[in-house]
């Protein structure tokens, strides 16, 4: 049952008002009042969804608050309206976004402390935060579009937010562009779905009345619209083949990175996937897509994290591999389990990069790894506060990661995906591997930080370190809500997302205990060997690279599928816009149809003033043609 | 009229026109137009138009010739060596020319012949006559005619008349000029 | 009696020389004289037409036509004074500023 709620549209008004007074206000008045009034809209927009969500889990199963803010498009018997609609799903996801949202605005107070350029920054977030929240609340695909493509367009913002950098200004329209490849296809999903459905008489785009009836839409189309909006997922969640922005957008501010490129953007691929559920539902062959392309991803990205030295670049890879996961659950009908590890990656992945923008402030802009080393000394709190996390992402057991990851895997073998099951186990160890590899480089080991950055290493200002500390104990206790069948109250997380995305049945029989194990020796195995390798015999790295040159360099240089991509698509579009379209097409053909009439004129009137001889005689001799010719047509007349 | 002397005429003003067309000295073309105006004028006369044939002869002949003749004299022009140039001109202009006839030709001959009539009134042409189509039937005409003869000679006057003799004492120093305007 | 095709025959000779004397002579004088041919050749068509009509109109319009002749000579040679005191030449040659 729904229940009216006018506060959801509070949680979406108060970052609204969060980027006008930023934008138009924020420079005149100061940055103490961007400080409040950046990070405070969102903390009370948070406050508002939690109200809101503890007043849906008094509701029964299946219930929803809701509210419409205007209406929007009514045209004929399509209608749809600017609405909100908070349910299980979307309940989670707006808890997630505004919290770990409000915890970022927070800590980029102290981050973002020096830049001149403070209150565009909170204006920017704070309009990420209003599209996110949009695209989360909405209850129909159009509106979430809205959202989706304001969540690309603050992206680019944030990312070239230093944009006197050519670089980074490049690299933002890399991330824009990209995502717009994505966006085609979503576009092109919901259209196909929008018509299929109109062919039937039903005309709407609403996510109730579309499960409804969506059973009159037949599976090929149900394939073709799931394949297509998985394209744009595939962009805005960075999975092959539209990843490569991700990495190159680490030029952006850290908590940008932490807030977009970890907790909140990247995931609203896997969040469109949730939602659409019912439609994936009837198309086994897009939902094995959306797993193997997620399993793939995983491996993937996590192959080039072994070898990066940026720690940045490590964390963004991370994130490609654990969205990974994500897509691998939601791919093998475990919507809740996609969620989940949304929700915990939120956690400790947003840790993970506060805690190295926290290194990198101290180290004064430092984030080569292969120039840090035994900061746990000077960095406790950071140093604490990442090893939760990273505990958290290597799914050691008791960890929120743990039972996130162990779902997925869980899941992913008992609906018969074995081969997406090893994969994923196989990425595990990898992932151990490579996220101690980090810490031991950052924050054990010898030192290896250059001379002068030494003397200004110092622990983050408190206005930084409680975020982490916050996040920190997320990472450690967020997993509880879902705990293994046979432990205490079971999966509540996945029972309480049940009416939103349905429930998993597994295929097969196995012993979940058995698959846990397997999965967690694979991530300890990862560690053992990243401790053997960093702290043990730290000249070994160097002597396996030089063993294995060729690999190396491939991983290195990501498998060159930048240089790949700049061939295949980038110089061809390039060539046919300078020399085909703009050279042939405009400076020839229309500028020459133009100038070609003008041309015209000039040339005839060229020819024609030449009858102009000055001479009288010339003229009159006319006149006499003309006579002649009068008195030649009456004879004729007269011959007739 | 007998026929002999409109032959005689006809071959007069003809040859007399190709005088007017082809010869060098300008005083001798204007000759050659006397002799052909007088020509026409008495073919006038044995048209029956008598009034007219005078008039050609005394207002044509008399006044208009003798305004070229004047001009000519007046602005010394000399007869201009021969030139072999606009032979293009020349050439097309006769065909051209030669092709009108040719036409104009056609069309009197095919033309339904109205015999003249045999015998017009006593006065036919007489200057009576004349003057009572002119006065009655086409007065307005008359007297637009009349104002166009004003206008042609106020024309005719601004357009050869010196430059003013105002610009020429522009040299006249200031004083003089104003004391020139000072006094009435 | 001398038919009226004779007349005409002879008028439309006259005017075929006038214009060829407009089209082909250089001095702006003779080029005046040839039009008055020209003129005169159409004052004899008319005043045949009115003989072979027997109606007096036709010697009316040569009344006219002299007139206006004598208007145009006046005011032509006008002209050609006023060119010749600028160009010091009568030669249709040098007169062609009006040339592209």
């Amino acid at each position: 049952m729904t229940v009216n709620f006018p506060a959801l549209g509070l949680i979406l008004l108060l970052p609204a008002l969060g980027v006008v007074f930023n934008l138009f206000f924020g420079a005149k008045l100061g940055r103490s009042s961007v400080n409040l009034v950046g990070p405070g809209v969102v903390f009370v927009a948070f406050a508002v969804a939690l109200v809101g969500f503890i007043k849906l889990l008094a509701m029964p199963a299946g219930g929803s608050l809701s509210f419409t803010l205007w209406p929007w498009i009514h045209a004929g018997k399509f209608a749809v309206d600017v609405s909100l609609r908070l349910d299980a799903l979307s309940g989670v996801m707006v808890l997630v976004v505004s919290g770990v949202g409000a915890l970022i605005h927070l800590y980029s107070c102290g981050y973002m402390g020096e830049d001149p350029d403070y209150a565009r920054f909170f204006t920017y977030m704070n309009l990420f935060t209003l599209s996110m929240l949009t695209l989360v609340l909405a209850d129909n695909l159009l509106l979430m579009f809205v959202g989706w493509e304001g969540v690309g367009l603050c992206s680019y913002l944030l990312i070239s937010f230093w944009y006197t950098n050519q670089q980074y200004a490049y690299n933002g329209r890399k991330a824009f562009i990209v995502n717009r490849v994505g966006d085609a296809g979503f576009i092109l999903g919901l259209l196909t779905l929008f018509s299929a459905l109109a062919a039937h008489g039903v005309w709407t785009l609403n996510f109730v009345e579309m499960r409804g009836h969506i059973a009159l839409v037949g599976p090929t189309i149900a394939t073709a619209a799931g394949l297509l909006l998985l394209l744009g997922a595939t962009g805005k969640s960075a999975q092959l083949p539209l990843y490569v922005w991700l990495p190159d957008a680490m030029v952006g501010p850290t908590p940008v990175s932490a807030l977009i490129h970890a907790a909140t953007m990247v995931t609203a691929g896997v969040y469109m996937v949730a939602r659409m559920s019912f439609l994936y539902r009837l198309t086994p062959a897009a939902m094995d897509t959306v797993a193997t392309i997620g399993a793939v991803t995983a491996l993937f990205a996590a192959t080039i994290a072994l070898v990066q030295p940026d720690i940045k670049r490590v964390l963004a890879y991370s994130t490609i591999s654990q969205l990974g996961y994500m897509f691998l659950g939601v791919g093998v009908g475990a919507f809740s389990a996609g969620i989940f590890h949304v929700m915990t990656h939120a956690f400790f992945k947003a840790l993970l990069f506060l805690g190295a923008g926290s290194v990198i402030h101290a180290l004064g802009g430092e984030q080569d790894m292969n120039k840090m080393g035994a900061l746990r000394i000077r960095l406790p709190i950071t140093y604490l506060t990442m090893l939760m996390a990273t505990l958290a992402i290597t799914a050691i057991p008791g960890f929120s990661g743990f039972f996130s990851k162990d779902a997925i895997l869980g899941a992913a073998f008992t609906s018969g995906h074995t081969g997406l099951w090893l994969i994923g186990v196989l990425t595990a160890g990898l992932t151990g591997f490579y996220m101690f590899r980090l810490f031991f480089m950052t924050f054990h080991g010898s030192s290896r930080v250059e001379h002068e950055r030494l003397h200004h290493v110092h622990e983050s200002p408190p206005v930084m370190a409680i975020p982490l500390i916050v996040l920190a104990v997320l990472s450690v206790i967020g997993g509880w809500v879902g705990l293994p069948e046979t432990m205490l109250w079971g999966n509540a997380f996945g029972r309480f997302l049940v009416p939103s995305v349905g429930e998993f049945k597994p295929a097969l029989e196995f012993s979940e205990a058995m698959l846990t194990l397997i999965s967690v020796v694979f991530s300890v195995l990862g560690i053992a060997l990243a401790y053997v390798m960093y702290i043990q015999q730290p000249e070994l790295p160097g002597k396996l690279a030089d063993q294995a040159q060729a690999l190396y360099e491939v991983l290195l240089n990501k498998y060159y599928v930048d240089q790949l991509y700049d061939w295949i698509v980038t110089r061809p579009l390039f060539f046919l816009s300078r020399y085909i379209l703009w050279r042939g097409v405009d400076t020839y053909g229309i500028e020459g149809v133009v100038e070609g009439a003008g041309l015209t004129v000039e040339t005839g009137g060229g020819v024609a003033r030449r009858a102009e001889t000055g001479n009288v005689q010339h003229y009159a001799f006319v006149y006499l043609l003309g006579a002649i010719g009068i008195a030649a047509y009456y004879l004729y007349r007269l011959w007739h | 009229m007998p026929l002999w002397l409109f032959a005689f005429l006809a071959a007069l003003s003809v040859i007399s026109a190709l005088g007017v067309v082809l010869q060098r000295n300008p005083v001798h073309c204007l000759l050659a137009l006397i002799v052909t105006l007088l020509a026409i004028a008495v073919l006038f006369i044995g048209l029956g138009a008598v009034t007219v044939g005078f008039l050609q002869a005394i207002v044509y002949v008399g006044a208009i010739l003798v305004l070229f003749l004047f001009v000519i004299w007046l602005l010394n022009i000399q007869a201009l060596p021969a030139e072999r140039s606009h032979l293009a001109l020349k050439f097309f202009a006769s065909v051209g020319a030669a092709a009108l006839v040719a036409e104009l030709f056609v069309f009197f001959a095919r033309a339904p012949a109205t015999p003249p009539a045999a015998h017009p009134t006593p006065d036919y042409g007489s200057i009576a006559q004349l003057s009572v189509s002119l006065f009655s039937d086409y007065l307005i005409a008359f007297e637009v005619t009349s104002v166009l003869l004003l206008v042609a000679i106020v024309g005719a006057i601004a357009l050869a008349r010196r430059v003013p003799e105002a610009r020429a004492s522009r040299a006249v120093p200031a004083e003089a000029r104003a004391a020139e305007s000072e006094g009435w | 009696m001398v038919p009226t095709s004779y007349f005409l025959a002879l008028s439309a000779l006259l005017f075929a020389i006038g214009v060829t004397g407009v089209l082909v002579r250089r001095n702006l004088i003779v080029m005046f004289m040839s039009i008055e041919v020209m003129l005169n050749a159409v004052n004899l068509a008319f005043v045949t037409f009115a003989r072979a009509h027997g109606s007096v109109d036709g010697q009316v319009i040569v009344f006219f036509v002299m007139t206006v002749a004598a208007a145009e000579a006046a005011v032509g040679l006008a002209i050609i004074i006023a060119i010749f005191r600028n160009r010091e030449t009568v030669n249709a040659d040098e007169l062609n500023l009006m040339r592209w």
